[in-house]
């Protein structure tokens, strides 16, 4: 019994072994370059991104088009 | 499932970790297991030293590629101009805290769970209620629209995900048709369809994440490696292939292979619950929201984290994060009642958005990117554009 939790505990950290090294061995790029694609994405998208560019009122259905209050 | 053991309560009130376990320490009755138990804490010791050299080489090596930082990159961008956004509707109706919500593709609808039971569906536009379900459970903490529009799926602490079909004919009892799909032994904190109507993957405060079939209930994959309760889940914009990525009560933030069940990266940089994890539009990143009171962003091909958004004067935990259709911009839900719009490139606050009168739970975008929606405690939804 003493032995079976031991041998469980192994199980748990080869486990857990086999996960570093998996993770280890992942190819990596630079941050530099990771940072520009991610800018890139962004400024080549943001005209088509009605949260950041504003739509106008007739064209956003969530937006209440303007009207004229007559007094 | 493997049967496991977790010492956890209720995320909504508390959350801990899995108790450390404990050293093994028993005097050995026979000499010949006297040795055997020598042999095998000498391996066990052997496997704890190769497992922090390895920590230490995973460090390294992401450390040895971290030349820059994001906002230094993104230096000559323009900054953004001030933001008007505002809150254009207003849905009314829960009786108690919402908890969840999710836009359905017709970038109209949306559908709410919350504490007292119930799911609504409502039309975003006219703010009139759809359907509505109530849960045989409280804190209905997961929910999500189908990619057809077709039907809904829902669950909290009855640690189940069922589908309901949405019916035309608006008399029509919703609950009798309703399909259990999945079956944790935890709640359910998070559950979404993948491409399609035919499969859904949920997360629960089990530990583990779970992808099924709805028509036949069937497990068809599970992932195991968080050590605590796994509380949100996002999957990979549909170009970059079958992978998603987890966020839980032990601080990490894990993306899995969706086919072999394999965790192939994981960011362990949060001080607290991951509370949202949201992909970025390109696939390449993911933001997190953390108890921690800070949104982190995380470069899948840097392998590390990019950029940190948070403030001295911001203390209380982030529920919720999504992205703007660019990417630019990132909204956060918070727990003191605010919506903060940061701008992601610059790592600089743009906007701070008020209006909700309780802990805001939930936030996504609607799918084409017009406006988006935000849950609270305070009972009510808002749109904001």
């Amino acid at each position: 019994m003493s032995n079976n939790s031991a041998a469980s505990s192994i199980v748990v950290a080869q486990k857990a072994v086999k996960q570093l090294r998996l993770e280890a061995s992942v190819r990596r790029i630079k941050v530099s370059q990771a940072a520009a694609e991610l800018k890139t994405f962004c400024l080549q998208n943001a005209h088509k991104d009605p949260l950041l560019t504003g739509v106008p009122s007739s064209d956003n259905p969530f937006r209440p088009p303007k009207s004229c209050v007559l007094l | 499932f493997p049967k496991q053991t977790f010492s956890l309560c209720c995320k909504p009130f508390r959350c801990r970790s899995l108790p450390a376990r404990r050293k093994y320490m028993r005097s050995p009755l026979v000499p010949e297991m006297a040795t055997q138990e020598v042999q095998l804490n000498e391996t066990l010791s052997h496997l704890k030293t190769e497992s922090d050299t390895l920590k230490t080489k995973l460090e390294e090596e992401r450390a040895k590629l971290h030349d820059v930082e994001l906002h230094q990159v993104a230096e000559k961008v323009d900054g953004l101009g001030q933001f008007v956004m505002k809150t254009r509707r207003t849905l009314k109706g829960h009786g108690n805290k919402v908890l969840c919500m999710d836009w359905c593709k017709d970038k109209r609808r949306i559908v709410s769970s919350s504490q007292d039971g119930k799911v609504i569906v409502w039309d975003a536009f006219t703010t009139n209620k759809e359907h509505a379900v109530t849960m045989p459970c409280t804190w209905v903490m997961a929910c999500a629209y189908a990619p057809s529009g077709c039907a809904v799926a829902c669950g909290g602490l009855d640690n189940k995900c069922s589908v309901y079909p949405l019916s035309l004919d608006k008399n029509e009892n919703l609950a009798a048709k309703k399909k259990s799909v999945a079956m944790h032994t935890n709640y359910l904190s998070a559950c979404s369809f993948t491409n399609s109507d035919m499969q859904i993957l949920t997360s629960s405060g089990d530990g583990t994440c779970a992808l099924w079939d709805v028509e036949s209930g069937q497990l068809l994959q599970s992932f195991h490696g968080h050590a605590a309760d796994v509380l949100c889940l996002d999957l990979a914009p549909s170009e970059t292939g079958n992978t998603f990525v987890s966020g839980g009560c032990d601080k990490k933030a894990n993306v899995w292979d969706m086919r072999s069940g394999q965790c192939i990266q994981s960011f362990e940089t949060h001080e607290s619950d991951i509370n949202s994890v949201r992909y970025y539009p390109s696939g390449d990143a993911f933001a997190s929201g953390s108890d921690d009171a800070t949104c982190r962003l995380y470069d899948l091909r840097a392998d590390r984290e990019v950029a940190i958004y948070s403030k001295e004067s911001i203390i209380f935990g982030v529920s919720s994060v999504d992205f703007s259709l660019s990417g630019r911009l990132l909204f956060g839900g918070y727990n003191d009642y605010t919506i903060n719009v940061w701008d992601v490139l610059k790592g600089t606050r743009v906007s701070i958005l008020f209006g909700h009168e309780n802990r805001v739970s939930t936030l996504r975008v609607s799918p084409d990117g017009t406006a988006f929606c935000s849950g609270s405690w305070d009972h009510t939804l808002r749109t904001w554009a």
